[in-house]
């Protein structure tokens, strides 16, 4: 089958909206967990972002760049998640406000 | 026998360095034999050596070593022995010997004894090698050897600060005037390409004419590290505080050898500044202008030793004033008879400073000619000569000199008669001084007693220099073939007979004033015009406070100045705004990663605002 | 008709992000985020990317999700820390975050409108996007393939359990790992 015909413009700001609220989860989250998981979406929207902009162009590299969105979304989230897991051992909570030994 | 010269700066040489390495585990005794003995030795060998040469007087050089090389530059550690060497080795180890063995009587009871014989024959060897010197450099090393050992004895008695401040200031002052020297040698390295002195004055004359700029420039600086050596204008006021030193010292060093090696300098070089007539003029003028000053100040002290160093001052400005009218000759010898009768008066007032307490004050002295007649015969003696009473030994050197003086047919025409007029000045009040001392010291109401006399170790140099003193004259030195010929002095016998009746005037003035006290003048010094003129001289001609107004106090200021290190002030500040800058920055490390995040939010908008205006 | 499913489908993403950025409890974000993720992949879908939608599904909504589940199991924060989650939850804590994203968004709004007319639809097939992978972006894939293993390495170390009771391991744990930390 043939991909629907939408404006271009209209997914990019469907992406943008999505970056744009990981982006205010980033923000005002002060839970770790909930912080990967904005990051996740942000990253996910740029993959959006990619995928639409290589199918208005019928070109595969837009989904080509969103495969190594991915390879790098599993090796952030593997390490970050191994991060939570040292956080909690160590400072006994995931609050990112408490764990603020990047203090100058 | 004539290869052993190099035994003659050897021997005090190995002494010093004995006297050093002990450092004073020798037994008394035994340092003053080998102080005194070395220098005694060295004499002989001189003597030996003089005999010796004077069979067939030729120059005579002696090259030891090579020294240094750099590449055409090689000068040799060597000796060149002529009639002018001759003299002032005979002047340095004769009166040294001589000032050596008074001194181990003088210094008896100090508990440095054997570092201070360390200083004399370190002093006396270096003095030696500034003689004997082949080359400029060499002469230029025992000319700072000299100005060392001259710092170390002046500062001899280091515990208390004034001593140490008079040696600090007799080692920079002299140090101005060795710069200038050590620039002369530069510019003749460079122009003539050796410093070896007879080839360097040869080439000289084949390069240059008389009146060039050159000669005349290299003339002027080593003029300059003469007149620092000599104590002439405007570089003598560091030789009035030198009298700090213990009175030997001051007779060795700072009378009879070190200060005339401005002279002999000048002498050794003559052939340069007869190339450049105008600084020869120069240095006559620095001589008369020199030996006035010296004499009004010298007539204004009252400590016994400064009175003496004004003295030598004005001494000296006599030889530089014959130099500078080219009778080189009379200039050496007064520089040798003044060599003894100076060292005589230094060790006559030794004498007496060492007998009456370590009084220095003239006017709490008086009536010692029958309490010290040993020290009263010397000052008699010593006084008849530097007064140039006729037949003396100073009669003999000076006469020539202002009768040089007279004929002198210079770059200036007609300045003959001044420079002669202003030396009878000179004489006139060197015979009221001169006088004035014996008279106060020596007659009238005792004011302190000797407490001792002195022994035979001071005693017979004493009775040896009246003797040099008063017959000292009548050697006839043997300088013809090293100076360019005189002409044959045929004055007037209305100008011979001014220029002998002068001094005996001085001496009846003296007599007359402080004697018989039947001319006062209290009634002068006591106007305030008179007071004021006397404080003037008093301070020698207030030149201390000149030159601490025209240089140190500038100096002290800057310094002042620069001890908060402005330049720094700079450089701290560019330091206290990095660390402003950084303290701040260190701040918005919160270390909270939401912060991190919404700073890294504001950028993203400001981007976007700046890249997506144009779209 | 597709292009309303898009529309859906775009409302359902992004109503469901908002959603499981602000629950307070992490399971419940993580089933509102693996929703939106679905959602995207539909989205993927309609584009004309169905290599690129299945892959949403298996990676993303597959294998890291279910990281996240594994942790939040291991972590057991219990009822107190959803307490905690809720009370930091008031508008003063979020509305400053808002702002700013919506004046981005604002901007990122003007800057997408004013781009020229293009549209979508081309269908890009596995074979197309495994071709330029293969061909052009090999060199990309081998990087990728480091990062991979350089995460699983990382991971690996980093989820190390390390012996904290000893004071002298735990002073070098940490100046281990905070080399930045301290002035």
């Amino acid at each position: 089958m043939e991909g629907v015909v939408i404006p271009l413009n209209h997914v990019l700001i469907v992406a943008a909206l999505l970056f744009v609220t990981g982006l205010a989860g980033l923000m005002f989250r002060r839970n770790v967990i909930f912080i990967l998981m904005a990051l996740e979406v942000m990253l996910n929207s740029a993959g959006l972002a990619f995928v639409a902009a290589g199918t208005a162009w019928a070109e595969a590299d837009g989904q080509v760049i969103f495969m190594l969105i991915l390879a790098v979304a599993a090796a952030e989230v593997s390490v970050g998640l191994g991060l939570v897991l040292q956080i909690q051992r160590r400072f006994k909570t995931l609050d990112m406000d408490q764990a603020r030994r990047l203090h100058g | 026998m004539l290869q052993t010269v190099w035994l003659i700066p050897l021997l005090p040489f190995l002494s010093a360095v004995l006297l050093m390495v002990t450092a004073g585990r020798m037994p008394r005794p035994l340092v003053a034999m080998l102080g005194a003995g070395s220098v005694g030795l060295s004499a002989v060998v001189v003597l030996l050596f003089g005999m010796q040469f004077m069979q067939a007087p030729e120059p005579y050089t002696l090259t030891l070593w090579s020294w240094m090389r750099v590449g055409d530059f090689a000068p040799q550690f060597s000796f060149y022995i002529d009639q002018l060497t001759l003299v002032m080795m005979a002047v340095i180890t004769g009166v040294g010997f001589l000032i050596h063995l008074y001194s181990t009587e003088f210094m008896e009871e100090d508990s440095d004894y054997s570092r201070y014989f360390a200083y004399m024959n370190m002093f006396v060897a270096a003095m030696l090698i500034l003689v004997m010197a082949d080359n400029l450099l060499l002469l230029f090393l025992g000319w700072e050897g000299v100005g060392v050992c001259s710092y170390l004895l002046v500062g001899f008695w280091y515990k208390d600060p004034a001593n140490g401040a008079a040696s600090r200031k007799a080692f920079v002052v002299t140090r101005v005037g060795d710069t200038a020297m050590a620039l002369g040698l530069l510019l003749l390295f460079t122009e003539l390409g050796t410093l070896q002195i007879q080839p360097m004055l040869d080439a000289a004359n084949n390069t240059w004419v008389s009146g060039d700029t050159l000669p005349a420039l290299a003339a002027l600086l080593l003029l300059g590290g003469a007149v620092g050596k000599s104590a002439q204008l405007p570089l003598h006021t560091w030789l009035p505080d030198a009298m700090a030193g213990p009175t030997p010292v001051s007779a060795l060093i700072h009378a009879a050898t070190m200060v005339t090696a401005g002279v002999y300098l000048i002498a050794r070089t003559h052939g340069l500044f007869l190339l450049a007539p105008d600084v020869l003029l120069l240095v006559a003028l620095i001589g008369l202008v020199t030996l006035l000053l010296a004499a009004f100040t010298a007539l204004n002290q009252h400590d016994i030793k400064r009175i003496l160093a004004y003295s030598t001052i004005s001494q000296i400005g006599y030889m530089f004033l014959a130099l500078g009218v080219g009778a080189w000759s009379s200039g050496i010898f007064h520089l040798m008879t003044h060599a003894f009768f100076k060292a005589l008066l230094f060790l006559g007032a030794g004498a007496v400073i060492h007998c009456l307490h370590h009084e220095h004050n003239i006017f709490k002295m008086g009536g010692l000619r029958s309490r010290l007649p040993v020290a009263f015969w010397s000052f008699l003696i010593g006084s008849a000569a530097l007064a140039a009473l006729p037949f003396t030994s100073g009669f003999f050197s000076k006469d020539p000199i202002l009768i040089s003086a007279f004929e002198y047919h210079g770059s200036i025409a007609g300045i003959g008669p001044w420079l002669w007029v202003g030396g009878l000045l000179g004489a006139l009040l060197t015979a009221i001084y001169s006088f004035r001392l014996v008279f106060i010291v020596f007659f009238g109401e005792a004011n302190t007693e000797p407490d001792r006399q002195p022994g035979w170790r001071m005693a017979g140099p004493l009775t040896l220099l009246c003797v040099l003193s008063l017959f000292g004259g009548w050697f006839a030195l043997p300088l013809a073939s090293v100076f360019p010929a005189e002409s044959a002095h045929h004055p007037s016998m209305l100008i011979e007979g001014i220029s002998i009746s002068i001094p005996l005037l001085g001496v009846l003035v003296a007599w007359l004033v402080y004697y018989q006290r039947k001319v006062s003048v209290s009634r002068f010094t006591d106007s305030p015009t008179g007071n004021s003129l006397r404080q003037y001289w008093h301070s020698g001609w207030a030149m201390d406070d000149l030159y601490d107004n025209l240089l140190v106090k500038p100096f002290v200021g800057v310094s002042t100045l620069l001890r908060g290190e402005p330049v720094d002030k700079v450089y701290n500040g560019i330091v206290g705004v990095c660390q402003l800058v950084h303290r701040g920055l260190s701040e918005s490390q919160t270390g909270k990663m939401r912060w991190y995040a919404t700073s890294m939010v504001f950028g993203l908008i400001a981007l976007i605002t700046f890249l997506g205006w144009g779209i | 008709m597709e292009l309303v499913l898009f529309y859906i489908s775009s409302a359902v993403a992004l109503f469901a992000t908002v959603f499981a950025l602000t629950r307070s409890n992490a399971a419940h974000a993580l089933i509102y985020l693996i929703v939106s993720l679905l959602a995207v992949a539909v989205i993927f879908f309609l584009l004309g990317a169905p290599f690129a939608a299945a892959l949403e599904i298996v990676i993303y909504a597959g294998a890291i999700m279910v990281l996240f589940v594994f942790v939040i199991m291991m972590l057991n924060l219990g009822e107190e820390g959803e307490e905690r989650e809720r009370q930091r939850m008031h508008p003063a804590v979020w509305i400053g975050p808002a702002l700013l994203s919506a004046i981005l968004l604002v901007e990122m709004i003007i800057v997408l409108s004013k781009m020229s007319d293009q549209q979508t639809g081309a269908l890009i097939t596995a074979k197309q996007v495994g071709i330029s992978l293969f061909g052009p972006y090999v060199l990309a894939v081998e990087i990728a393939s480091m990062l991979l293993l350089a995460g699983l390495v990382g991971a690996y170390h980093v989820g190390r359990r390390f012996r904290l009771s000893e004071p002298d391991d735990q002073s070098a744990v940490v100046s281990g790992d905070d080399k930045q930390g301290g002035d």
